[in-house]
């Protein structure tokens, strides 16, 4: 993969000279140039085609230990000059603290993988075809069954993007990434009764997408089998997660794990470093190299090459997600989990995964007697300082090992440490489809709250 | 700063870009609204910056422009959106070209009337914007509030104290043949706290602000208010029991648990999906929704509030949209396309995160109108349940009308008396319902201090709630206790 374009690489280093220049001791910047292209359609009619063309430049200066971060997405010179004057002026305001700066040049990122994330020579497909990719999808969603009556539509999109950073030590690196996706959103009704539900692909080519009928047909599937949906009553019971559902439990464990959360004392797994957290099957892995995978990249955002993480492994907490400075302030080393954003530098995760188990799904499910099937949870009650628990839940109701009837108006709760070591049986059903994935997941015991 | 002296939004896009409203009408007669219901130009200017302190030091200063220009054409259903972040004439040709080449087959030439020239009103024009005020005053305050914090409790562990000003300058060229423009000021004060005891940490959070200057925080010691409001949180959940769980009486003290409406019905009453069908609320009009006790309204001409605008995103001036009336629904909240596709009126309720955002039907401030009950009479009434004055954010499915939101400080209430602090728990119902459940409305109408953002289809804008003390009978609490 090249380096790019010479002329945003330019940009970038003539920026970063003009840090030096105004008195920033180091500084480093990223860029991100990003075409983008989404058509709806509902019902079989274009609803809304988007076209977009973006690009931003951040920038990150020290005044020695002191720094300061700014953004534009203004590539005129005298906005540039302005952005880099104001991050300059604010570093001097900003207090010292012995844990800034940027990573060793020496650990910076030499050989660059090829991570095949970009498609680069296929052809384009016209507007229309794209449009004609989401009318299919969403049409054999409608197809599927006369109880699908209505649609909040189909949206095929992609976006190609070009990333560059360079410090001003002189480092400077880029790659380019595409991404493709396709979404449905088919509502069933019966008996005066209305369901929503959703299912999309993405990938980084396009031919790996689903098939689109495929992905109409699977979302209409999840819509109709929420008709008739009841509340029941509250009750302590096993709940088994569905991959969808899983996968954000594995996002809360991230979060609690990643760098800010910890050195702010703000999550329930400081302190835990080498403990088991989870149950000795659970392995959580986080991995940045996976070819064509949709969290991939060479480097994280400061330009430390990405490598595989053991977040949890055999139940034990074996690393957290860490950037420059929280490693400083941890007393650990950099995981190479930096993320840029505008405000500056964060921790992201990239392919974040709960390993698959040996179990398939239809046993887990099999193997409850009474208890709950998670498929969808919505609203904001996981505390990351406590792992205290309590999401609104929609799923089946499991009596004597079969899904028995749809569940809606409950909620699941518990404490996301004690969830963890409660998982009882792991899935074999795992499949890379987004960024943060899990296999089907049965935890022993939840208070599911209803009637 | 230099960069935003006080001018108008048309010399501001004239004087730095050399976009007029003159160039910007004529493309739009010329090469964009032919053939099409509605088009227009959308050119916004944003300049936020954000100061963080942390471990008693502010360490993060960050500023950040952005700028762009959003073209759309509509014809029938259908919407063509191009936008681009270089604001040029060619751009903005390009732009419109693609934006167009979904309207090409529109049939009718029906763009919807609107109201006369002008700002229909000025709720925001501050002497010194946020943006504006020095540096200097900014890190003082976050320093005050940091040690406010901490003398508060020696329990406080961490004080992360965060000061965010934006401004946003937008100009609005519509397919009316009409250019309009807003200067908009936004600031918010956060306090979040990490109290420690014996082992156990727990957070507390606590903020406000909106359409209004830096000195707002000092005024009537606001910021203290912050800190200590915190602080309180945090130490008072070191104690809280495991929440209930099952169905029982609520009751939503005032102000930010407004978010129960928010969530229970305001979304479902959003134009777009009652045009599409597919709200809980859909071809409901006329009927009855909520207890007659509930008159619900959303309001975006409040002065200087977080969720007020003088006119959306579409250059429709904001108004007073009475949603539900003595428990009838009386109005959806429009934007110019669900109105016209709905033959409605638009309310003023088009909103967009920005400029790479078409906008769509979004509250404003939302909440419900006092009623006639004490407070204290209203919790005097409960002989079990739970009483909520703190709430995180929320969700809910249009479709099912399922709504959740999860509280951050809730008391048990036993004989009519609060009692035990209890841990975060969900509070989860049925839209439609939810509000057929209100039994005694309080007299103390509050609007929330100007924290909310709220969240739609990727979209996130700045909203404000409101709620007098309620009591709601038969609410599922999710809890672990049961």
């Amino acid at each position: 993969m090249s380096g790019g374009g010479p002329r945003r690489d330019d940009l970038l280093t003539d920026v970063l000279r003009r840090a030096r220049a105004r008195g920033a001791t180091e500084a480093d910047g990223f860029l991100i140039e990003e075409q983008h292209f989404s058509a709806a359609v509902r019902l079989g009619q274009v609803d809304t085609v988007k076209h977009s063309r973006e690009q931003r430049l951040s920038l990150r200066v020290f005044a020695g230990k002191a720094s300061a971060a700014a953004s534009t997405s203004d590539l005129s010179r005298a906005s540039l000059e302005r952005v880099v004057d104001e991050a300059t002026a604010l570093a001097r305001v900003t207090a010292e603290d012995p844990h800034a700066g940027l990573p060793d040049p020496g650990e910076l990122i030499d050989g660059m993988p090829d991570l095949d994330l970009e498609e680069a020579d296929a052809e384009d497909l016209t507007p229309e075809a794209k449009i004609e990719v989401a009318r299919r999808a969403e049409a054999a969603a409608l197809a599927s069954d006369p109880r699908i009556t209505n649609s909040e539509g189909a949206e095929y999109w992609d976006r190609r993007a070009r990333y560059v950073y360079a410090t001003s030590h002189g480092f400077a690196r880029g790659y380019a990434t595409t991404a493709f996706g396709l979404s449905v959103s088919p509502v069933a009704s019966a008996d005066g009764e209305m369901q929503r539900d959703y299912w999309h692909t993405a990938a980084r080519h396009r031919g790996a997408l689903e098939d689109p009928l495929a992905v109409g047909r699977t979302a209409a599937r999840r819509a109709l089998r929420r008709l008739g949906a009841r509340k029941v009553k509250t009750t302590e019971v096993p709940v088994i997660f569905d991959p969808d559902t899983a996968a954000s439990l594995v996002r809360s464990v991230a979060g609690a794990a990643s760098g800010p959360s910890l050195y702010r004392r703000a999550s329930f797994l400081l302190d835990r470093l080498g403990t088991r957290v989870a149950a000795p099957s659970v392995r959580i892995v986080d991995d940045g190299v996976l070819p064509r995978a949709l969290g991939s990249r060479p480097f994280d955002g400061e330009g430390l090459a990405t490598r595989p993480t053991v977040v949890i492994g055999e139940g034990v907490l074996q690393s957290y997600l860490l950037d420059s400075y929280s490693a400083r302030k941890l007393g650990l080393r950099s995981t190479h989990h930096a993320s840029r954003d505008g405000a500056g530098v964060g921790v992201a995760t990239t392919n974040l995964m709960l390993e698959a188990g040996p179990t398939p799904p239809e046993e887990l499910i099999r193997s409850v007697k009474s208890g709950l099937y998670v498929t969808e949870l919505i609203g904001f009650g996981v505390n990351g300082v406590t792992g205290d628990y309590s999401r609104g839940a929609a799923g089946q109701w499991i009596d004597n090992g079969e899904l028995a009837y749809p569940v809606e108006e409950v909620t699941v709760a518990g404490n996301l440490l004690q969830m963890l070591a409660a998982i009882e049986g792991i899935g074999n059903d795992l499949v890379l489809r987004d960024r943060t994935v899990a296999p089907t997941l049965l935890i022993g015991r939840m208070v599911v709250a209803g009637n | 700063m230099d960069d935003l002296a006080p001018t108008s939004p048309e010399r501001f896009f004239s004087d730095r870009f050399d976009v007029t409203p003159t160039l910007m009408e004529r493309l739009l007669g010329g090469e964009l609204a032919r053939r099409v219901d509605d088009a227009d130009i959308y050119l916004e200017y944003r300049v936020n910056e954000e100061l963080v302190l942390e471990e008693n030091v502010v360490k993060k200063a960050s500023r950040h422009v952005s700028q762009g220009a959003g073209v759309r054409a509509q014809a029938e259903t259908r919407t063509g959106y191009a936008h681009t972040d270089e604001i040029s004439l060619s751009n903005l040709e390009e732009a419109a070209r693609q934006a167009r080449a979904i309207a090409d087959r529109a049939t009718a030439s029906a763009v919807v009337a609107v109201p006369g020239r002008g700002r229909a009103h000025d709720l925001y024009t501050l002497a010194e914007p946020p943006i504006v005020t020095a540096l200097a005053r900014k890190l003082e305050l976050l320093r005050k509030v940091d040690a406010a914090a901490r003398a508060a409790d020696p329990r406080v562990s961490q004080v992360i104290a965060s000061l965010s000003s934006e401004e946003i300058v937008m100009l609005i060229a519509t397919a009316s043949g009409w250019t309009i423009g807003d200067v908009r000021p936004l600031t918010r004060l956060n306090v979040t706290v990490i109290a420690e005891e014996n082992g156990k940490r727990e957070i507390g959070s606590w903020g406000g602000g909106g359409r209004v200057a830096f000195d707002y925080f000092l005024e009537a010691e606001r910021w203290t208010r912050f800190a200590a409001e915190a602080t309180r949180q945090a130490v008072l959940k070191l104690r809280a029991v495991e929440a209930p769980a099952g169905t029982m009486t609520v009751v939503l003290g005032p102000g930010w648990p407004g978010i129960l409406l928010h969530e229970a019905i305001g979304h479902g009453l959003e134009g777009d999906f009652n045009r599409k069908g597919v709200s809980a609320f859909a071809g409901r009009l006329g009927q009855k929704v909520a207890s007659e006790l509930v008159t619900v309204v959303d309001d975006g001409t409040i002065p200087n509030r977080r969720g007020s605008l003088n006119m959306d995103d579409e250059g429709t001036p904001t108004g007073r949209t009475v949603l539900i009336e003595n428990g009838v629904l009386t109005a959806y909240m429009q934007d110019r396309l669900n109105a016209r596709l709905m033959k409605m009126t638009p309310t003023g309720n088009g909103r967009r995160e920005s400029y790479a955002h078409p906008p769509m039907p979004r509250m404003t401030n939302t909440f419900m109108l006092a009623g006639q009950d004490d407070p204290d009479e209203i919790i005097r009434s409960v002989p079990s349940g739970l009483y909520a004055v703190a709430f995180g954010g929320g969700q809910v499915d249009i479709t099912s009308g399922k709504f959740v939101f999860s509280a951050s400080e809730a008391y048990l209430i036993e004989d009519g008396r609060v009692t035990a602090p209890v841990k975060g728990a969900t509070l989860i119902g049925n839209g439609p319902d939810a509000l057929r459940r209100v039994s005694r409305v309080g007299h103390d109408l509050a609007l929330d201090e100007g924290v909310g953002t709220c969240g739609k289809d990727g979209q996130s804008v700045p909203v404000g709630v409101g709620l007098p003390t309620i009591r709601l009978d038969g609410m599922t609490v999710g809890g672990t206790q049961m």
